[in-house]
């Protein structure tokens, strides 16, 4: 077994996709002779050609627009935003049109297309470059939200995603574009909808998922040194969420710590702390707390370090989850007077 | 160095005289005065070269659908008023491009139509009930869009430009000779979607026909805030695209161009841009007010140049049209509008758990669940 990259699997898996399906079409912003400012398309053009993978022009309400006219006409169209906040202008067609085509049409329409987009920060970018906005198309029904957060979950989430026959919202986390790991491909990982224990434990859980992911099992195998014994789950993704084995987890551990690198308020974290806490009440020995990005606009590269969660922010609310039995309001300074 | 004195003396060549190159640009652009063929009264102008007559059999079946259309029109503004629909953007006055542009299409071509194109759906051979589901609230879209070849009504503004580009280019790449036609009106031409969509379709010589009817108001807001150039169909030329502007309350001349414009595009040389300058006799929908932003005399102005007045004179002129004719198209009309009324009549059935079947393939889990919250929801209002 060879090291590969999550760049290269994802590479592989575009590739394997234009060759199975001629139905199959890769575009967006320099991703043709340039193969994509990461490299994910690389060498897809001289492959398979111009008409298969190819540059439009500059504007990503156009790119996405135009895709869900192709995919009308029966193509399924795979589409490059550049960076998550370039995804912005795109918003519109993606929240009126895509999500919604095959609702408002009592199934007669459907959108099979999938928009990439690199998300996250960690990598040092310069603003607009390193936004978490994946709570945007979590929060628009009609959308499948996913991540990977491991090379072979990568090339497998989007050889899923291009055969969907729904709308995928498909998030890569760029800062794991070039991690390596021992991963024959092609891989075959679990379906959408279920989410995945990365590292079992029988003292708390970690939810996490995409960029968190490794942050959070660098946590557990800090946390071993102080005796505790955490769970990873990595969700894969977040719609459809697979409540089924968060909740089997949290309640085997009862306690759990959400880690999302996105900021906190009303986001996807929010979301899977309220769902644990409705399945678990009665299991759970501490409230479910989370760890996430602050709740700023997307700092400066010298100072992201401070935003983004970090194993020593993880193992902090860890302690805080009443070994003692005594409450812990640490932080909660608004509203928990006693 | 030297040169001889012969060298110095050598005379010059002569500059030959060159015809300047003809500039490219100069095709893309639209003619400086809308294309007519009728005059206000539905005179024919004198023939233009480039101005093929219409068929007359053609014409007769554009009257017969304009006819028909207004009367759709009239009714469902009525269904405003007894409550049958909770809102209607009337299209009267703009029967010419509304039945101009399905008369200029084949049936397996696409349509991008706009929250105002009721009339042309009606006039594409779509159930008046089916098209007017969205605004009687029971589902978005009332037909299948797919065996239409006619995508859900847009409310979004200028967005269907860009699906109409994707549609068109996916539909060419797979060796159809579909043509899209995209309607947009004044107002939607500011929105960044309608530049993306014409660029795009340039840039991928998708056959679209960009159709926009300037009907002078984007709601309340005049055409003189919407853009300083001479005319919307200048917008064409900075994306490459050939555009014209054509007299919209003229039926012949509707046809015409788009007939044109259409051909333009089918023929593989890309999209087309038109302007149809024409005028919303009505207010923006039932629940606006015309009168807080324009006078009674500019609406009495373009009464005078009424479509459907116009190509009857024409066509009387002409004998294609006689009383007996324009009585029996007028009958058909009433007709369709009492289907229509006794139609709306009938309350919709809608199942509550039918919000749950298309928002996925197939449901997630999580939609599961509200499905039997919402299913428990209903069953105990049963039993109540």
């Amino acid at each position: 077994m060879a090291p590969t990259t999550m760049a290269r699997a994802l590479n592989a898996a575009l590739g394997d996709a234009l060759a199975a399906d001629e139905r199959v079409l890769v575009f967006g912003e320099d991703v043709g002779k340039l193969g994509g400012v990461f490299r994910i398309t690389d060498g897809l053009q001289d492959r398979f050609g111009d008409q298969r993978c190819f540059d439009t022009p500059l504007a990503e309400s156009g790119i996405v627009g135009f895709a869900l006219g192709m995919a009308m006409s029966g193509l399924r169209p795979v589409v490059e935003m550049q960076f998550d906040a370039f995804a912005y202008p795109a918003f519109e067609q993606i929240a009126s049109h895509v999500a919604k085509l095959r609702n408002r049409t009592r199934g007669a329409l459907s959108v099979p297309m999938v928009i990439r987009i690199p998300y996250a920060g960690g990598i040092g970018g310069v603003e607009h470059h390193c936004d978490s906005s994946e709570g945007y198309y979590a929060h628009t029904p009609g959308l499948k939200v996913v991540t990977p957060a491991t090379v072979a979950d990568a090339y497998s989430l989007l050889r899923t995603a291009i055969d969907d026959p729904d709308p995928v919202i498909f998030m890569e986390p760029k800062k794991l574009y070039f991690a390596a790991e021992e991963v024959t491909l092609p891989t075959a990982t679990e379906p959408f909808g279920r989410a995945a224990v990365r590292r079992p434990g029988r003292d708390a859980t970690l939810v996490a998922y995409g960029p968190a992911v490794p942050v959070a099992l660098a946590a557990a195998r800090a946390a071993e040194e102080a005796g505790w014994d955490l769970e990873v789950v990595d969700c894969r993704s977040i719609v459809p969420f697979d409540d089924e084995t968060v909740t089997a987890s949290v309640r085997r551990t009862g306690r759990c710590v959400v880690v999302s690198e996105a900021q906190g308020f009303a986001g996807v974290g929010a979301e899977i702390a309220a769902r644990v806490q409705e399945r678990c009440f009665h299991w759970l020995h501490a409230p479910v707390l989370r760890v996430s990005g602050l709740d700023i606009p997307y700092p400066a590269p010298m100072l992201e370090h401070t935003h983004l969660p970090g194993v020593d922010r993880i193992l902090d609310a860890v302690e805080r989850l009443q070994w003692d039995d005594q409450p812990d309001r640490r932080w909660l300074t608004q509203g928990s007077a006693a | 160095m030297t040169t001889t004195p012969q060298a110095v003396r050598r005379p010059s060549p002569r500059p030959r005289r060159r015809a300047a190159p003809p500039d490219p640009a100069r095709a893309l652009l639209p003619a400086a005065e809308p294309v007519r063929m009728l005059d206000e009264d539905g005179h024919r102008l004198p023939e233009q070269p480039d101005q093929p007559e219409p068929d007359a059999g053609m014409l007769r079946e554009m009257y017969r659908r304009m006819v028909i259309g207004r009367r759709f029109d009239t009714q469902a503004t009525a269904l405003t008023k007894q409550g049958r629909l909770a809102v209607y953007p009337s299209a009267r006055g703009q029967e010419a491009c509304q039945v101009g542009a399905v008369l200029a299409l084949r049936d397996n071509d696409w349509v991008f139509p706009t929250y105002r194109e009721s009339m042309a759906l009606v006039s594409r051979g779509i159930d008046p009930v089916e098209v007017l589901t969205l605004l009687r609230g029971d589902w978005h879209c009332g037909y299948d869009p797919g065996a239409r070849r006619t995508a859900p009504q847009c409310t979004p503004l200028a967005t269907q430009t860009i699906h109409a580009a994707g549609l068109a280019y996916g539909e060419a790449r797979q060796g159809r000779d579909t043509v899209a036609l995209a309607f947009i009106g004044d107002g939607a031409t500011s929105e960044g979607d309608f530049h993306e969509g014409v660029n795009f379709a340039a840039v991928f010589r998708a056959p679209v026909v960009f159709f926009v009817q300037n009907n002078r108001y984007a709601i309340s807001v005049p055409l003189s805030r919407q853009t300083a150039a001479p005319a919307l169909a200048y917008k064409g030329i900075g994306y490459g695209v050939p555009s014209e502007q054509v007299d919209g309350n003229d039926p012949l001349a509707v046809l015409a161009v788009l007939g044109r414009a259409v051909a333009h595009a089918r023929a593989g040389n890309g999209p087309y841009l038109v302007e149809a300058h024409t005028y919303r006799m009505e207010p923006h929908t039932n629940a606006d007010d015309a009168g807080r932003y324009r006078d009674d005399a500019e609406v009495e102005a373009w009464t005078g140049r009424d479509p459907i007045a116009r190509l009857e004179t024409y066509l009387r002129a002409g004998g294609v049209l006689d009383d007996a004719a324009v009585a029996g198209i007028a009958a058909e009309a009433e007709a369709l509008a009492a289907d229509l009324r006794t139609r709306m009549q009938a309350e919709p059935q809608v199942h509550p758990l039918s919000l749950f079947d298309h928002v996925f393939a197939e449901p997630t889990s999580q939609l599961r669940e509200q499905r039997e919250m919402v299913r428990a929801e209903l069953a105990a209002e049963e039993e109540a």
